[in-house]
């Protein structure tokens, strides 16, 4: 145990607990936005993993991790406009229709790398924006530099995030939309704000958000796998519902989720931890997940009209 | 919405949409062949998109599903865990309670049942399977009873919680497949084990009952069960309160009924038939072993998910669920002969795919439904706010032992009804969530 409280170890396990949460806290972010606005999405894991294969192809087929994440932005906001269409225009089940949407991306992506990839071959990310970006000065801050200054710009994003979107969910016209179509639709549809509007936006906001966290969980893992995401996009969801609705408590969820996950990491590199027992081990962020969702989620009020589709007259 | 369809008079109607006109009836009957189609084409297109003919990969598919008593037997061995889980499902959903933890409860209910036949393998052949199928039984129930629980009493949404449970299910799987229960005798170098227990005692496997082909006793076990869940659900005063409390916890609170406890409830008994999927899943294997691979789907094949879709494609009804798992079972079974005759490595993936594109269209295809049936007029309005029970024919009296004839929803039929159509989903199982 002593080998882990070394300022070294520590600040390593906190920097990699960063990379491991910010595909978490992007999705995560993105589904909050979308719930807010009324429409629950558990198709964010299946979506995660298109745009980690599209990213993937890409960065293989040209050697640019930047078109990579560029196509898996697109890939994002295209299934984020087919779940709208299935959602919000057709009105169906929210709760079946992410998993539906899951089901049939976790088969194709699937199918797409074993059509055209087949062996799996690692990306290379040695430079460029998409590896380590040292942040000048701020690097040099002792423990702290190398814990949060020297990640890839993705992190970045997405850490800014949290009070852009903080800013934009309760201080815009925007944000009060959502707020108005999470809450209330008729109220928001009299008063002449177009609650599909607003939900199809987003709706593919947050898809498009699942996109880039499927291509940030590419670069941290530098290669692709069937089912890449083991689960990642669902957990994004259940944060939402942690953070009760609001950025900034999602994004500690995704954070110390993120920081179970790397903690746990380095044990068993250092073997405070036996390798039998790393399966076990394994469960912790999830356990720790449930147990939170036990204590605190009967604090927050989930959006009132989240998951019911709006049907103008018809309560 | 619950509080009106609570208040509604009871008043006996025909059951369904009105019976004139082609869009009705396409309606009723047609929604779930135009899901099935509308996806197989979809297939289709990917199937030429990717430079196979999707002809021979289809004629492969139905054969390999059903064509002869091989194929048949093999299609209802992969249809006995689809259908436990979808009957599990059926339940929860009608209790409104949306359990997709399937998965979760599958690998605890096997964890359960081969640590059973593994610590008693001496005991004999009659008790010894009862005794794993319901070691399989208690292990998803408990499985089941934890979110089950927790939503009840604490409020925590039941579908964050079992996809939690299933992260937490699948590494516990791992641990104990490749630390506690492995294989000791197996003589490959430590690191290259396979994580699987050892060949369990001969006296719990199910037995054969088609001799040369795989159909196993599991099979006859599953239908009965899905008999028995239909006749819990609606002939028994605990399946009324399930179906009462998912249509409207509110009127069901006022009737008096333990909301929460059927709920909790209702999620374990859910639990239940998924760790007797996982349990049949144990003991019908071909190995007869439990056997992973170490991945969330290595052990379950998704079963715990594709269960989802067999209950919605069965109406959220046991009986048509038994329909549903066969076809589900045949698509899957199917996959693996269509994969060998286009010669290609992503069978396995198209058929994934496949069943994804089905719900989809299913999902929305209910949704257009409700909503036209909504359109057309106040008899179809009241016909959707009450869809969810088929009103008994005049002066039958209620066959389910603890309604009475105030409660609107007491959906007893006569005999002499017509059977129930399947509906794809209870309606709003959006209000009674938090």
């Amino acid at each position: 145990m002593n080998q882990f409280f070394t300022v070294a170890v520590l600040s390593a396990t906190v920097a990699s607990g960063i990379a491991l949460g910010c595909p978490l806290l992007l999705a995560a972010l993105g589904e909050t936005v979308g719930q807010r606005s009324g429409v629950l999405n558990l198709g964010v894991d299946g979506i995660m993993l298109l745009s980690a294969f599209g990213a993937y192809f890409v960065a293989l087929r040209t050697g640019s991790i930047a078109l990579g994440v560029l196509v898996a932005l697109g890939i994002g906001a295209v299934m984020g406009l087919i779940t709208a269409f299935i959602n919000v225009t057709v009105r169906a089940e929210q709760g079946i229709s992410g998993i539906a949407i899951y089901i049939a991306a976790l088969g194709l992506s699937g199918l797409l790398f074993e059509r055209y990839v087949g062996t799996p071959l690692p990306i290379t990310n040695s430079s460029g924006p998409f590896s380590a970006v040292d942040i000048p000065l701020l690097d040099r801050i002792p423990y702290v530099g190398t814990m949060f200054f020297k990640q890839n710009v993705l992190v970045y994003l997405a850490i800014l995030l949290i009070p852009v979107l903080t800013f934009a969910l309760h201080r815009t016209t925007y944000g009060m939309k959502v707020h108005a179509a999470g809450e209330n639709p008729a109220a928001a549809d009299t008063l002449g704000i177009s609650v599909s509007r607003v939900r199809y936006s987003a709706v593919i906001f947050g898809c498009t958000m699942a996109g880039l966290a499927g291509a940030a969980l590419l670069i941290v893992d530098g290669i692709f796998q069937e089912n890449l995401t083991q689960g990642a996009g669902f957990i994004a969801v259940a944060l939402v519902y942690f953070g009760g609705w609001r950025p900034g408590a999602v994004a500690l969820g995704a954070l110390l989720y993120g920081l179970t996950g790397a903690v746990i990491l380095t044990w068993k590199t250092l073997g405070i931890i036996p390798l039998s027992l790393s399966d076990l081990a394994a469960t912790a962020p999830a356990v720790i997940v449930v147990l939170a969702l036990l204590f605190l989620v009967g604090r927050y009020r989930q959006p009132t009209a989240l998951s019911k589709p709006y049907l103008r007259g018809v309560m | 919405m619950s509080q009106h369809e609570a208040s509604l008079p009871r008043k006996a109607q025909p059951t369904g949409i009105a019976a004139t006109g082609w869009k009705p009836l396409f309606l009723r009957w047609l929604t779930l062949p135009t899901a099935a189609i509308g996806a197989l084409l979809i297939g289709a297109l990917i199937i030429a998109a990717m430079g196979a003919n999707p002809l021979t990969g289809y004629h492969a598919l139905l054969t390999g599903a059903f064509g002869g008593s091989y194929a048949l037997a093999s299609t209802a061995v992969k249809a006995v865990p689809l259908l436990l889980v979808g009957i599990g499902i059926c339940i929860s959903f009608r209790a409104n309670v949306l359990n997709i933890g399937g998965e979760g409860q599958i690998v605890m209910g096997a964890l359960a049942g081969a640590a059973t036949a593994l610590a008693l393998p001496n005991l004999p052949r009659i008790v010894l399977i009862p005794l794993v199928l319901l070691a399989g039984c208690v292990g998803g129930g408990i499985w089941g009873a934890i979110p089950g629980i927790f939503k009840a009493y604490r409020n925590v949404n039941e579908v964050l919680s079992t996809i939690m449970l299933n992260l937490v299910a699948v590494q516990l799987m791992n641990y104990l497949l490749a630390g506690p229960m492995i294989d000791k005798s197996e003589s490959f170098a430590v690191v290259g084990r396979i994580p699987q227990t050892r060949l369990l005692s001969p006296n719990s496997w199910l037995p054969i009952i088609v001799p040369g082909t795989q159909l196993h006793l599991g099979v006859v076990i599953a239908v009965l069960v899905a008999v028995a869940v239909y006749v819990l659900l609606w002939r028994t005063g605990i399946g009324f309160r399930i179906r009462a409390v998912g249509l409207s916890t509110d009127a069901s609170r006022y009737a008096g009924m333990a909301v929460k406890r059927t709920m909790a409830m209702a999620l374990t008994l859910s639990g239940a038939m998924c760790g007797l999927a996982g349990a049949m899943l144990v003991f019908g294997s071909i190995s007869h072993r439990m056997v992973t691979d170490g991945t969330l789907t290595g052990f379950t094949g998704s079963d715990g998910y594709y269960g989802i879709v067999v209950a919605l494609f069965g109406g959220l009804n046991p009986l048509w669920t038994i329909l549903s798992a066969f076809l589900f079972g045949g698509l899957l079974v199917g996959g693996v002969s269509m994969g060998i005759a286009l010669n290609v490595p992503y069978s396995s993936d198209l058929v994934t795919t496949i069943v994804g594109l089905v719900v989809c269209f299913v999902v929305a295809l209910d949704a257009i439904r409700r909503r036209s049936s909504l359109q057309s007029g106040p008899t179809s309005l009241r016909q959707l706010l009450t869809r969810n029970w088929h009103p008994p024919a005049d002066g039958s009296p209620g066959a389910a032992p603890s309604s009475t004839s105030s409660q609107p929803n007491d959906d007893a039929t006569a005999p002499s009804a017509p059977p129930p159509v399947p509906e794809l989903i209870p309606a709003d199982p959006r209000d009674a969530l938090p």
